[in-house]
């Protein structure tokens, strides 16, 4: 089972957790983010489910991840077993199941990165952030800095192979990423 | 094949040409041409992914001709060489084609379910000598027909969570799973209950219930029917008894007016499971789980083993012979008048059993007789209103016109004292029927039979040990008044008998009649007594039944399915 969090808290713990079947934390979606959800599902008129996609992404954007209550409260909202929604949920890498930090980092392993030095890229930036990522496996792809400040995980092709090793943070890019130390710097 | 000549498609299956009505599938059309096409998603009650491949077919059309070039000349049946294409087709959600042939033999066919068996081999544990579905399993079935001996794969099994609790009645093992997702589909389309779904898709998928939802379903043992593999067994089943084991008889559903069509799993006089046998004009493919699972009292300890007559003492019952018994009963009985006798059967008696009943009630010339009605709310599936499962025989043949009508002026009857004896077949009047044990103790004499102890039976002067439903053989008319046949699964213990018995045997013991000596001959003078039955043999009336009479009753399951039948969804 893949790790799942009901606290919005920025630090997801990297080892699996046990999903929670109650939640008494109250789930809240603000107005102008629901407003945008429900102006995502006119797109779909014939289906609603067709939405889901559209609707995880806007809360994904707002939240950070795609909690239990929020896989709960896009199932009400668009008339679905939660199950339905869970399934899209569990398909998408790019779908986070936990917080990440503050600044998550996608570092490229795709062959021209591989071959350019991901891999150690990852290992700096980790040592850097003493970030842990002994507990990352299939289902739980990103591991969280201690003080949730960094989050990290592999990446496919980020679409720049003659520059490697690539990384995001956040939505900024860096080619050729040299110092793990100066890069992180730029984050505070 | 002109259009207007006819809806049929003529079809080449392994070098034989057939006709099919248009629309039809190619796995349907196989398996109508008598080629069994191996497949694990396809369910004909169930719309079609086509995820599994299993039921891949080599596939071919007429040819087309290049720009220029004739088209093929007919031969004189109008058919055109195939051109055969070089990629398979699944045969489960494609229809047929004008002149389409289809391959379910050769070697591009073989090779393609050589390369699936070992595709869903590849992590499928071996735990077949502890696993429930084994002996009934399509994927050991079709191994050992189209798969091959030995495993090339060496790598780690993908590991996913077994013996999961999803449910109340259903346990999960994920690593058992093929992903046909049948199961989804059955409670997203049948149920109407869509908590089933597969999650981390892709080489971990897992079919999985939401946290905190389970699978509680009243039809969520269908799901471990259809499972073609052992990823959904039955946690009252699991582990009871190997299936080759057991002998199965085709019977019928006693629980609610529905008479589910069903299939009894028992050995040595023990019933180990009950299953939905299908017939489309009942039950479809499906029951609810709490009529199969009604069957743990049949060997209960509560078991009437054997007639019992009440003490001198007047208060407890001794153990006795049938002889002595029915000899008892009937020296009692010829004390009364007919009109201070009422006789209450049970609309959960074979139409032969209340013939013969009538016969009793005849003999007796008894004033009062009914049936004890039982209502519930209906469920909008296969479950009836009417609990009671041969109400229409009930009125028919013992003339019953309103169950339970007469059942008050019998109570008062006995509490003014005008009712004096009275017989009760296969009833539990205190429990059922509303009569307390003050008002049954007023009587002079009570004679029931059940085949359960029950505060009838205490409050009775003689008790005789009756069969379940699933010791007897007869007929039973259902809500929609089809005529169906119940068969005998397994021996009553100690010394029950069937009810027919029973009245025969209290009738002879009057000085009536006798001459009967089983229920199909009861069944034979149906005919002579009720017109309806005329001209019926107990042999035609089969395994699916014959509809007899005219109800306004419907099975909402089944409608629903003729929509999306209708609609093309599914095959049905």
């Amino acid at each position: 089972m893949r790790p799942l969090t009901n606290e919005p808290c920025l630090f997801a713990k990297p080892t699996l957790l046990i999903r929670k079947f109650s939640f008494s934390m109250s789930f809240e979606v603000p107005a102008d983010v629901e407003a945008k959800v429900d102006e995502r599902i006119t797109h779909y008129p014939v289906s609603k489910r067709s939405a889901v996609l559209p609707v995880i992404h806007e809360l994904q954007h707002h939240f950070g991840f795609i909690s239990e209550p929020a896989v709960e409260w896009i199932a009400e909202k668009l008339e679905l077993e939660p199950i339905k929604v869970l399934e899209v949920v569990t398909f998408y890498p790019g779908i986070r199941q936990s917080a990440p930090g503050k600044y998550h980092i996608r570092v490229c392993r795709t062959l021209s990165c591989a071959m350019a030095g991901s891999y150690e890229l990852m290992e700096s930036l980790c040592e850097t952030a003493k970030i842990d990522r002994s507990g990352v496996n299939h289902h739980n792809p990103i591991a969280v800095s201690p003080d949730g400040k960094f989050s990290i995980e592999f990446a496919e092709c980020l679409a720049s192979c003659g520059t490697g090793p690539v990384c995001l943070v956040n939505d900024d890019f860096y080619e050729a990423v040299e110092d793990a130390g100066e890069l992180l710097g730029k984050y505070k | 094949m002109s259009e207007e000549k006819s809806d049929l498609i003529d079809v080449q299956i392994n070098g034989e040409w057939h006709s099919f009505p248009k629309g039809t599938r190619m796995i349907e059309a196989c398996r109508l041409a008598g080629f069994e096409v191996p497949h694990y998603c396809y369910h004909p009650k169930l719309t079609s992914p086509g995820n599994c491949r299993m039921c891949l077919v080599e596939m071919g059309m007429p040819p087309r001709p290049r720009p220029g070039e004739d088209p093929p000349e007919p031969d004189e049946d109008g058919h055109v060489p195939i051109s055969w294409i070089p990629r398979p087709a699944i045969a489960c959600a494609n229809t047929i084609a004008p002149n389409m042939g289809i391959r379910t033999e050769s070697e591009m066919t073989e090779e393609c379910r050589e390369g699936v068996m070992e595709l869903l081999l590849a992590n499928h544990p071996l735990d077949c000598p502890i696993c429930d579905q084994a002996g009934e399993c399509s994927l050991q079935e079709f191994s050992v027909e189209h798969g091959n001996g030995q495993s090339r794969f060496r790598e780690q099994k993908v590991k996913k969570p077994k013996n999961v609790d999803i449910g109340p009645r259903i346990r999960l093992d994920d690593e058992r799973c093929i992903m046909c997702s049948r199961c989804i589909r059955f409670m997203d389309e049948i149920a109407d209950d869509p908590v089933l779904g597969f999650t981390d898709r892709g080489s971990h998928t897992t079919l999985t219930v939401h946290p905190g939802h389970e699978l509680s379903n009243n039809y969520s043992l269908n799901t471990a029917d259809i499972c073609p593999v052992g990823a959904l067994t039955s946690n009252d089943f699991r582990f009871q008894m190997r299936v080759w084991f057991m002998k199965e008889t085709h019977t019928i559903d006693t629980n609610c007016a529905t008479g589910c069509n069903v299939t009894v799993f028992s050995r040595e006089d023990k019933i180990y499971r009950v299953i939905p046998r299908r017939n489309d004009d009942v039950n479809s493919d499906w029951m609810p789980d709490s009529h199969r699972l009604n069957i743990h009292w049949i060997d209960s300890e509560a078991r009437l083993t054997d007639p019992l007559i009440r003490d001198e003492d007047g208060k407890n019952h001794r153990v006795a012979n049938w002889a002595e018994a029915l000899q008892r009963s009937a020296e009692a009985l010829r004390d009364f008048d007919g009109g201070e006798i009422a006789v209450i059967a049970s609309a959960r008696m074979t139409n032969e059993e209340l013939l013969i009943t009538k016969r009793l009630v005849k003999q007796l010339n008894a004033g009062h007789v009914d049936v004890v009605p039982r209502v519930g709310e209906p469920d909008g599936y296969l479950i009836s209103a009417d609990r009671n499962p041969n109400t229409n025989g009930a009125k028919l043949v013992l003339g019953v016109e309103d169950p339970g009508a007469s059942l008050d002026q019998i109570k008062d009857g006995i509490a003014q004292g005008r009712i004096k004896a009275l017989i009760c077949l296969q009833e539990n009047l205190v429990d059922d029927a509303g009569f307390s044990a003050e008002n049954l103790g007023k009587l002079d004499f009570l004679l029931t039979s059940y085949p359960l102890a029950n505060p009838t039976a205490e409050a009775a002067d003689i008790v005789l040990p009756g069969a379940c439903w699933a010791e007897k053989s007869g007929t039973m008319i259902n809500g929609t008044g089809r005529l169906q046949r119940l068969n005998k699964c397994i021996d009553g213990p100690g010394q029950t008998r069937e009810s027919w018995e029973i009245v025969r045997d209290l009738i002879q013991a009057l000085g009536g009649g006798n001459g009967i000596y089983s229920a199909t001959e009861l069944f034979a003078q149906l005919g002579d007594e009720v017109s309806e039955f005329e001209g019926i043999t107990f042999g035609q009336i089969g395994d699916l039944g014959i509809p007899l009479i005219e109800t306004d009753e419907t099975i909402p399951l089944l409608e629903r399915e003729a929509e999306r039948k209708a609609q093309g969804l599914i095959v049905g």
